[in-house]
């Protein structure tokens, strides 16, 4: 039953897209992109890229997230593409570390900066239940308890998490999910110990 | 104890509460949304002791001081209804303005005002305009503050027919979903359902009217968390900070296109600012 109810999760981030999905935009791109550029003009010169959506990010925002066949297809090649993997081949770093990049929302924003010896967060618990223990979860994205102990802690399912995590576009294209490791928010050591949060048999999550 | 003195005890204990670092944010939300819900009732009961109703005060007397290197009021700015007139004009706000040829909110309006009537410098005015935690709203805000209440009851009307104004609104609603930035993230991301949750803070349904007029009539509204006023044009700006963009400037034409897809949407719904919120 759990796990029934876990893969209709999963399948719901798929559907959710069409229930969401707004009219496709009829005001020109290049107008919003002006209008972004002057809305931020104290944008340092590192931070402009920010200001653009990569060609992914345009066919999200122009299908209101809900991309036709084709479109839907060539993202998924596309994020594909830019994950990197581990150079010693294993997914699961410490689970303890995971959770505690579960719990932070540190980076990126104006404010972290310099961000001194902090590391930036994955900031999980804003969108998911992970584990029981933490009670103040969001629930923009599906539950993820008792992710392992529902995929039989299989290393193929690891390998799919650790994916999933670095770029959730190249399964889900449009997923609101940042992409954690392709927009380098995280490190792959750090999607590694997200991944061990969710798939080790003795991180919270499955107990 | 007074009253006044009670709510004071009140409110600091669920500033207290109040984590100042919200990933450490987990039980003590329920008793901080506990200590917010026993303030809000004790509001009900005495509506004069809104915090935020003593900036919509010094709003009041800072329209009518004469200021700026011009040295005059803000008696002759024109909100839509004519110069001068405050009473009902938020609710039409934002609006197409021939002098400025341009859809402007609230706030815009009064740096429009402030600029060309008191002859305030526009970068000053749009430099560093929100508080920062723990410190009162500024000028602009405490006048935007007093206006929004001077529409209190009423509810949202902007006509939006205009040539212009249609324009700024596909606009907004254009930029509402738009995703860019190291996160991915649009308006949408939060704000594109019911029901969802950061952590345990509830997120409107922005697209959805029936949402959008329960909460859009609450700004300006008193932060308990930061004890001061925050504007419509300090929540978007906060909103792309946690979006991990750059710093929104206040009265850009991006920012008042999304103030108008917002408050179109609300269409209909009641003007309560300045409400409390979390």
């Amino acid at each position: 039953m759990r796990k029934r109810s876990f893969l209709l999760g999963t399948a719901l981030i798929a559907a959710i897209s069409p229930a969401i999905a707004q009219q496709k935009s009829v005001v020109d791109p290049a107008r919003i992109d002006a209008m972004i550029k002057s809305a931020f003009p104290t944008a340092p010169a590192d931070w402009q890229p920010r200001l653009l959506p990569d060609e992914t990010m345009k066919q999200c925002s122009a299908y209101g997230n809900s991309p036709p066949k084709d479109v839907f297809a060539a993202i998924q090649a596309r994020e594909k593409a830019t994950i990197q993997y581990p150079a010693d081949g294993k997914f699961l770093g410490d689970w303890k570390k995971g959770e505690a990049l579960a719990q932070s929302g540190f980076g990126l924003r104006f404010t972290d900066y310099p961000p001194g010896n902090r590391v930036n967060g994955g900031n999980c618990y804003a969108c998911h239940q992970i584990t029981k223990q933490e009670v103040s979860y969001g629930t923009i994205g599906p539950s993820l308890l008792e992710y392992g102990k529902l995929r039989k802690f299989a290393e193929a399912e690891a390998k799919a998490a650790y994916e999933k995590t670095y770029n959730l576009h190249a399964s889900f294209p449009c997923s609101l999910m940042p992409r954690f490791g392709a927009n380098k928010v995280l490190t792959i050591e750090q999607i590694k110990e997200a991944v061990a949060l969710l798939m080790s048999p003795d991180s919270p999550v499955n107990k | 104890m007074t009253p006044r003195e009670g709510l004071l005890v009140v409110l600091c204990a669920a500033v207290v509460a109040v984590p100042l670092l919200a990933p450490i944010a987990s039980a003590d939300d329920a008793d901080t949304e506990k200590a917010i819900e026993k303030y809000r009732q004790m509001l009900k009961e005495d509506p004069w002791s809104n915090p935020g109703l003593l900036d919509a005060d010094r709003g009041e007397a800072l329209w009518a001081t004469p200021r700026g290197p011009k040295n005059v009021s803000l008696e002759q700015c024109d909100l839509g209804k004519g110069p001068g007139v405050v009473d009902g004009a938020f609710a039409e706000l934002p609006r197409y303005f021939a002098d400025a040829d341009k859809v402007l909110d609230l706030e815009s309006r009064l740096v429009w005002c402030m600029e060309k009537l008191q002859g305030f410098e526009h970068a000053a005015l749009v430099n560093k305009p929100h508080p920062a935690a723990g410190q009162p709203v500024k000028e602009l805000g405490a006048i935007a503050t007093w206006i929004a209440t001077k529409s209190s009851g009423l509810k949202f009307a902007a006509k939006l027919d205009q040539p212009k104004e249609k324009e700024t609104l596909a606009l907004g609603a254009a930029l509402f979903v738009r995703r860019s930035g190291p996160f991915d993230f649009a308006c949408t991301t939060c704000h594109a359902d019911s029901g969802r949750r950061i952590r345990l803070q509830g997120l409107p349904f922005l697209s959805s009217p029936e949402e959008a007029r329960k909460v859009i009539g609450e700004w300006p509204a008193y932060r308990v968390s930061t004890t001061h006023v925050m504007t419509m044009q300090h929540r978007l700006y906060d909103c792309y900070w946690q979006m991990r963009m750059p710093e929104l400037e206040l009265g850009s034409d991006a920012s008042i296109a999304l103030i108008t897809y917002l408050v179109k949407n609300a269409d209909g719904g009641e003007i309560s600012a300045p409400a409390i919120k979390r």
